[in-house]
């Protein structure tokens, strides 16, 4: 007789919990060969201002973080990943993927990992700057993370594609709400898996499958969202984002490259602001003093 | 003024609280969360719960400025929100009532309640209880919320915390008595339903559950006990009797909740005012970002809407 295989249903991951959708909707995307991935949960409007509650509360705890523990924690999100890579590539090759792209595909994930928790207690006296100004002012700019941000993780690079989008987000220290492929959603949940068992705070990264036509509308009106980041959206979707993000003065930050290629710290002064300070000084390089 | 309602003993017999079940308390208690309520059905009971908070104050820090602040936002909770009530009181400490006074007028439509008698702890002479409650009515308060002996009612001296109930509602004059309970500090629902009973028959107007000043503060099945003792109270008596859940209470979805439970409870006669109140401080922007959310179709965040 043959067996009826069990097909998992994947969960979402909001504030370090994995709820399934408020709507109670799932969708079941086709693999290789037309074989179901899976049973994906269709996230509602609800899920996102869920997630939206947990990716603010995670963001004071976060945010002022030292930055070398941050780094410990990317580190160790690596750590996690490794342990579970015969997972990954099982389910990209379930997505289509080659054993070898996908093995490919998975070293260099984990390898992503190591990259950002480096550059966590980095970027910041690497990037920021003193400069030259025409008065007896300490004139210096810093990076600080934007807030909760939205990323779209692009359509085509279920894993890779996924962290290179998220990561630098993290490593300024924002906190995140991810989107993930709509029709390669298997390692982003695998990916929730592995982050609950890291030292990552619950909120920091949330993770939703669904139907991103769906989403955009929403999460471009959302109040309490500091910036969107995405990489693959069509013009149309671009400029109604554009659009409604006005509502808050939302960033939307749409980059150009490939997030599953790019491997840089720009990413990460993406999602910052620059705060200049100035700091009235008494000149003393000229020579003499007014007391 | 009497000292205490018609028709109730001058003293307190502990055999005439029925025992509360436990079990069947919880299981009725979760029912009230699973209540479909469609969107305008929702947004009247938010008007509903605004209306029906007493935004409080009650902290060390507290200065004259954030009393008056405190007194302007129970008026103007969100401007460019047209059409929203205003809370149904604020709530301070004694000396603070007359600064409140003088923000809010004499004739406002917002209520001035004033802890006292020791509040938080209730431990003081019960001279000391008396003369703080004749001085918040002197300098203005319509409510005053008081503590009960906890010390003494867990000792059993139930015809203590009965008497002060009485005198200290003999000194309020005009003013509506809330008794707060402190149901965390009370240990089992029986004592509550107690508790309860005696701060009824003792001629309470309000029976409150906590002081928000300790972790275990109101929650249903607790606030459910209560609504039952003061319903055998309607039963017997004709009197209705006002319920005042504080602590704990901050987001507007159990706001709903709660007035689910008092409908089916008691009826829809207490959802008002002049029957039911939240204790609360953050609860007022949790329900005005819904109502904001309502109106405009969009999720709201926190630092668009006043602080205090």
């Amino acid at each position: 007789m043959e067996r009826i295989e069990v097909l998992k249903t994947y969960k979402l991951y909001i504030g370090g919990k994995f709820p399934r959708t408020e709507s109670g909707r799932y969708y079941q995307p086709a693999g290789k060969n037309g074989k179901k991935l899976g049973n994906i949960c269709q996230s509602s409007r609800k899920d996102l201002r869920n997630s939206v509650v947990a990716a603010r509360t995670a963001l004071a705890s976060w945010a002022p973080r030292d930055p070398f523990n941050r780094s410990q924690i990317l580190y160790r999100i690596a750590e996690m990943l490794e342990g579970r890579s015969a997972q990954f590539v099982d389910e990209l090759k379930q997505q289509g993927s080659t054993p070898t792209a996908a093995r490919k595909e998975v070293a260099a994930s984990i390898d992503r990992c190591i990259y950002y928790a480096g550059w966590c207690d980095k970027y910041q006296q690497t990037f920021s700057s003193v400069n030259p100004v025409a008065s007896a002012h300490f004139n210096f700019s810093v990076y600080e993370p934007m807030g909760v941000i939205t990323a779209i993780a692009p359509e085509q690079s279920s894993l890779l594609g996924l962290l290179g989008t998220v990561l630098p987000i993290i490593t300024g220290g924002n906190s995140c709400i991810v989107i993930a492929s709509e029709t390669k959603p298997l390692c982003a949940i695998t990916l929730a898996e592995a982050l609950a068992t890291s030292d990552l705070p619950g909120g920091v990264i949330n993770i939703l499958t669904g139907v991103r036509a769906e989403l955009l509308p929403i999460i471009g009106s959302h109040m309490d969202i500091n910036a969107v980041v995405a990489s693959d959206l069509t013009d149309t979707e671009k400029s109604n984002l554009r659009a409604e993000a006005t509502s808050n003065l939302k960033r939307t930050i749409f980059c150009k490259q490939d997030p599953a290629k790019t491997e840089s710290p720009y990413p990460i002064l993406a999602t910052q602001e620059i705060k200049t300070t100035w700091h009235p000084v008494e000149s003393s390089i000229t020579g003499g003093s007014a007391y | 003024m009497k000292s205490h309602t018609k028709n109730t003993p001058a003293r307190y017999i502990p055999s005439s609280s029925p025992p509360v079940d436990q079990v069947g308390i919880a299981e009725r208690a979760a029912r009230f969360t699973t209540r479909s309520i469609k969107d305008t059905t929702k947004r009247a009971g938010l008007n509903m719960v605004l209306n029906m908070i007493d935004l409080t104050t009650l902290e060390g820090a507290d200065t004259p400025n954030k009393v008056r602040q405190l007194c302007y936002k129970s008026c103007h909770l969100h401007d460019s929100i047209p059409g929203l009530p205003t809370t149904a009181a604020v709530c301070v400490y004694p000396t603070f009532v007359k600064i409140a006074r003088t923000a809010l007028g004499p004739h406002s439509k917002v209520n001035i309640a004033s802890v006292a008698t020791a509040f938080p702890s209730g431990h003081a002479t019960l001279k000391q209880k008396l003369e703080e409650t004749t001085q918040a009515v002197g300098d203005g308060a319509d409510e005053i919320d008081m503590v009960i002996s906890r010390g003494k009612f867990l000792s059993g001296d139930y015809n203590y915390v009965f008497d002060e109930i009485a005198a200290v509602k003999e000194a309020c004059g005009k003013a509506r008595l809330k008794v707060i309970l402190e149901t965390g500090e009370l240990g089992t629902l029986d004592n509550v339903r107690r508790a309860s009973d005696i701060a009824i028959h003792a001629g309470g107007d309000f029976i409150k559950t906590s002081t928000g000043k300790i972790a275990s503060a109101a929650t249903i099945p607790v606030t459910l006990v209560m609504l039952l003792a003061i319903r055998d109270h309607y039963f017997k008596t004709g009197e209705m009797v006002g319920m005042k859940p504080a602590g704990g209470i901050s987001k507007s979805k159990l706001a709903l909740h709660y007035l689910v439970m008092v409908k089916e409870t008691l009826g829809p006669e207490w959802l008002d005012n002049r029957w039911f109140r939240f204790g609360a401080s953050s609860l007022a922007n949790d329900v005005l970002m819904q109502v904001a959310k309502l109106e405009s179709g969009h999720y709201q965040a926190a630092q668009y809407f006043s602080k205090d």
